[in-house]
């Protein structure tokens, strides 16, 4: 029996999420193909959609700034709506979850490094810390933790100019783990309260509170019962409890990562996992089918439309050697300078051509070869995988992720229903 | 810190690369009072810049065979006093086809005629110690390089200065030398510190040192001391690029069997491998262009030798200017040429000038030997009758040390990180690590560096955490700072402000950046596009209204939906109860490696 779907869409993130749930909303049947696990697990949490043009940062109204892109932004193929669109449905996807929908303007958010940073769509347990919000704050951090340095923080907060008074602590956490444990083990432990880790948390916090009205903490604070444990420290310091969104291992990001497999559960999607995508057959100047391989096997996945999103750079849906960049899975066409050494700038936060590298879409989404010609008719690409954006420098990865996912598979789900 | 040894003559020594290091320990040990100077870190220069072999003399067992015999000698002396610093990875010279039978033989005898103990392998036996050499290669010679880590072999040297009572002074940069009726009396240095980067002192502020001789150990800068001493010191500084590899290929070091060439050795140091090098005479020791075909060159050429280095992934190259020295009157017109010995030059019989000595030329192999041949002039110059101990006495941290431990019970550490430390430490493991109190979390897990480590750096570097990674080599594994660079600037808070803190992690990023600009295709631009996203996306480091100093307005951003402003009805609905969302979340087949 022929493996048969309606659309196919490759690669397992964001953008393939969102590709799959806007596909099966037109009736049409998806699968889903990814590899490994999505480098959700490395991302803060936070949905950023646009918080920096030209230099100018943080801007307040990422919608309004759109048209200041270059053309070849994916932004301006989806266009402001295309956006929107991409919103609402992820809005639908992760539900109370997080905040954010209720106003076009970004928040301002603390970050672990210290600063703040401009994001469109927060969790909810960030929510009480903006730093747009004039209250004022206590971040607390724990003594055998690296990541995070709560003095550092607060005081590197306090120099960005935040309208509220900020003070750091550092305490011991009350179960004393190895000193390498991973910060996840502390959430469980926190989940779990273990050894009423949750009152002494909270009594040694209390005595470092000093009328400050909310208290942060690293997102650490519980993995599966995270309100819970929320709720009991509020409840027992007197103050709101927010969180900080990190680096990896990312608590948010994970759960981020399980609201998108629930949400292409709840919609019937067929998820194929753990085997690569390493091809595809065509007929006619169509693709007709995605070739996984399965333990050494070929084995094809037919289907009427395809959405790449295999990711950029860092997922290796962009791939590169000494001499060229190349976008593995179907070779379409990866504008880059021919000198690697044009490839960076000399400053590490300059502007780096490699951020950009990317497949060239047209104004269907669909990647162009080197004369400006479709690849393929029924192929459309969203994410990473898309060049034109510097979504660090921007602040723009999610969005990016989310508003093209959202189109792609729209319109491949219309297609095929056809 | 100051402390003035009371009647002992003074020795003032420019320059604190491995000869610097070496000659303020010695000079130290036999009772003078000595004084370094170094502009930047200790190995600033030359020293923290080279490929890290341990030479056995073998490379100049034909060519230079006097260079070849101290090799040996000071190979073994090493071993003894600077264990700790040192690997014994053993080294191979291998023949290819192409590669001539008579320079192999040559070769051979070579070593044989300088004590360099060499054993001939055959392909086979040769491949059985290193099985990635090529399939094709003809035979081998066995010889016992090794590798050494010039950082920690200068840190403790100086440390060791300073326990026997010298002044070492990083980030002081000679402006001037002293000349008092027609004689060398001292120099002037410039602090560069303060608020910033580094805080020892008060920047910009100017200092005289008088000492009764100076000694310029600069290597390739000794031209420029010169300079201001009005005497001609030609030094020619030749560069060469190394390629770090992300792993090791290799476990011995493997020298091509040539007479002379480019790409012709690699190095296993620590976690990593070190392909080398290009021999090219530059102008200026400070500028000169790196340039991506001699990274090119580096990896094709040595896939001969061992063809998996052509598909590897290489995390950084770096350049370094070797300080070579001839007299005026050799001319050779090749660097490759010029002799790798080193030369003492007394500017009272060459130049009428008395009180100023240079050092030239030479190895880090070498540099005790050579810190003990200008110690010996300068106390005959100045009278002293001491005895060279530096042959004898260990390092601190090479004193009597078994690595079998008890990591956990001892230290609370995990096998592989208290075996790491204490290849780094030592015997100082027990003081840097046994007493450490409270937590010890590991900071850099590529090098497995625990906070105890960063601190005992911090101590001795103060703030600057290029010179904490170069204690520690926190940093300097694959991940090249992206998990690590902003735990090490935490760990200097709350000891110094957050301000230097946060300076201190821009100038270890953008000095990681620097060398990693080399490595960036394939695996390593993966890493370095996830190191983007850690620092300017999760973080927001690039646009840190912190740092720009711009005024944000934040009564335009949004408060929050519960805030006094009235949300216009949220688009929630039904869901889950979990709290998460993403934002760098490149959606992916794949990932990358996380360094975890």
């Amino acid at each position: 029996m022929p493996i048969r779907d309606d659309v196919v869409v490759v690669g397992g993130g964001l953008a393939g999420s969102m590709a799959a749930l806007s596909a099966a909303e037109s009736g049409a049947q998806v699968r889903l193909i990814s590899h490994k696990k999505s480098t959700l697990r490395q991302a803060s949490g936070l949905v950023d959609v646009l918080g920096a043009v030209d230099g100018e940062a943080p801007i307040s109204d990422p919608f309004a700034a759109v048209d200041r892109l270059p053309e070849t932004h994916p932004y301006r193929i989806v266009g402001v709506e295309g956006i929107r669109e991409g919103l609402r449905r992820f809005d639908d996807v992760v539900g109370d979850s997080y905040r954010g929908s209720h106003t076009d303007r970004n928040a301002l958010v603390p970050t672990h490094g210290g600063t703040i940073k401009p994001t469109a769509r927060y969790p909810v347990s960030v929510a009480p810390g903006l730093a747009s919000a004039e209250e004022d704050t206590l971040l607390v951090g724990f003594r055998g933790l690296t990541d995070f340095d709560a003095v550092a923080a607060a005081d590197h907060l306090a120099a960005t100019g935040v309208p509220f008074d900020v003070d750091g602590a550092v305490v011991d956490f009350p179960i004393r783990f190895r000193d390498d444990a991973r910060t996840t083990r502390l959430a469980q432990a926190l989940d779990n309260d273990q050894d009423d880790v949750r009152d002494r948390l909270a009594e040694a916090v209390a005595a470092e509170l000093d009328g400050h009205a909310r208290v942060g903490f690293p997102a650490m604070l519980g993995d599966d019962h995270g309100p819970a444990v929320r709720a009991h420290l509020e409840d027992r310091l007197g103050a709101t409890v927010f969180q900080i969104p990190t680096g990896p291992p990312s608590l948010l990001g994970m759960h981020l990562e399980d609201l998108l497999i629930d949400a292409l559960e709840r919609a019937e999607i067929r998820l194929s996992t753990g085997n690569r995508a390493v091809g595809y057959e065509t007929a006619d100047g169509r693709l007709t089918a995605v070739t996984v391989d399965r333990r050494g096997q070929t084995v094809p996945y037919h289907a009427d439309q395809v959405v790449l999103a295999t990711g950029g750079l860092v997922g290796k849906g962009i791939d590169s050697d000494r001499e060229t960049v190349v976008e593995p899975l179907f070779d379409c066409h990866v504008p880059h300078p021919e000198d690697r050494y044009e490839w960076s700038e000399a400053e590490a936060f300059g502007d780096h051509a490699f951020a950009r590298f990317g497949v060239v879409p047209d104004d269907d989404l669909r990647p162009t070869d080197a004369g400006g010609d479709v690849h393929f008719p029924n192929l459309r690409a969203a994410g990473g995988v898309l060049g034109g954006a510097d979504v660090a420098t921007e602040k723009s990865a999610a969005g990016v992720s989310i508003a093209t996912g959202s189109y792609a598979g729209r319109r491949a789900g219309e297609e095929a229903a056809q | 810190m100051h402390q003035q040894m009371s009647n002992a003559p003074s020795v003032l020594v420019i320059g604190g690369g491995s000869t610097g290091c070496g000659i303020v320990r010695d000079l130290a040990m036999r009772g003078l009072d000595a004084t370094l100077v170094e502009k930047g870190n200790l190995t600033h220069g030359t020293t923290g810049r080279m490929h890290g072999l341990l030479h056995s003399g073998g490379r100049y067992a034909v060519s230079d065979q006097s260079s070849a015999t101290e090799c040996i000698e000071e190979n073994r002396v090493l071993r003894r006093i600077a264990t700790h610093c040192v690997e014994m990875t053993g080294g191979l010279f291998v023949q290819r086809p192409e590669d001539e039978d008579e320079y192999f033989q040559k070769k051979l005898e070579g070593c044989r005629e300088c004590g360099i103990p060499a054993e001939v392998l055959s392909a086979e036996e040769a491949r059985e110690i290193e099985p990635h050499l090529a399939g094709d290669i003809e035979r081998a010679i066995r010889v016992p390089d090794g590798a050494v880590d010039p950082f920690r072999l200068c840190v403790a040297n100086a440390a060791d200065a300073s326990r026997h009572g010298a002044r070492v002074e990083t980030h002081a940069e000679v402006t001037d030398v002293l000349i008092e009726d027609g004689a060398v009396v001292g120099v002037e240095v410039e602090h560069d510190s303060g608020e910033g980067s580094f805080v020892h002192g008060d920047d910009g502020e100017r200092e005289e040192i008088y000492a009764d001789h100076v000694i310029n150990a600069t290597g390739a800068w000794a031209g420029r001391i010169g300079e201001m001493a009005g005497v001609d010191v030609a030094v020619r500084p030749s560069k060469g690029v190394m390629t770090i590899m992300n792993v090791r290929q290799v476990d011995t070091v493997i020298n091509r069997c040539k007479p002379k060439g480019d790409a012709d050795i690699v190095v296993p140091h620590e976690t990593t491998c070190i392909l080398g090098t290009t021999d090219e005479e530059v102008d200026d020791p400070e500028d000169y262009p790196e340039e991506g075909w001699e990274v090119d060159m580096m990896i094709d050429t040595l896939s001969d030798l061992v063809p998996m280095l052509s598909e590897a992934r290489t995390i950084r190259s770096f350049w370094g200017v070797r300080p070579l020295y001839e007299p005026p009157e050799v001319a050779s017109e090749d660097p490759t040429d010029i002799t790798r010995d080193f030369f003492l030059l007394d500017h009272d019989d060459r130049d009428d000038l008395p009180g100023l000595t240079s050092i030239v030329g030479g190895k880090l192999t070498t540099y005790r030997l050579m810190a003990e041949k200008i110690s010996d002039h300068v106390c005959d110059r100045l009278g002293v009758d001491a005895e060279c101990r530096t042959a004898e006495e260990p390092l601190p941290g090479s004193e009597d040390f078994s690595v079998l431990r008890d990591w956990m019970d001892e230290f609370g550490l995990r096998s592989p990180i208290g075996r790491r430390s204490a290849e780094r430490l030592g015997s100082r493991m027990d003081e840097v690590i046994g007493e450490w109190d409270g937590p010890n979390p590991t900071v850099c897990e590529c090098e497995a560096v625990t906070r105890a480590e960063i601190h005992d750096a911090i101590e001795g570097a103060g703030s600057e955490l290029n010179a904490v990674r170069l204690r520690t080599r926190a940093s300097m594994g694959n991940c090249q700072g992206a998990f690590c660079c902003h735990r090490m600037a935490n760990e200097l808070v709350p000891e110094y402000d957050e301000v230097v803190a946060r300076d201190a992690l821009d100038d270890l990023y953008q000095e990681r950046w620097k060398g990693e600009r080399h490595a960036l295709w394939g695996q390593q631009l993966s890493q370095a596009m996830l190191k983007h996203m850690l620092h300017a996306t999760t973080m927001n480091r690039d646009a840190d209204p912190a740092t720009t100093g711009e005024p944000v307005e934040f009564g335009a951003f949004d408060s929050g939906p519960d805030a006094s402003v009235a949300p216009d009805a949220g688009a929630e609905s039904a869901g889950n109860s979990d709290d998460a969302v993403a934002d760098g979340g490149t959606p992916g087949s794949g990932g990358t490696d996380a360094d975890s």
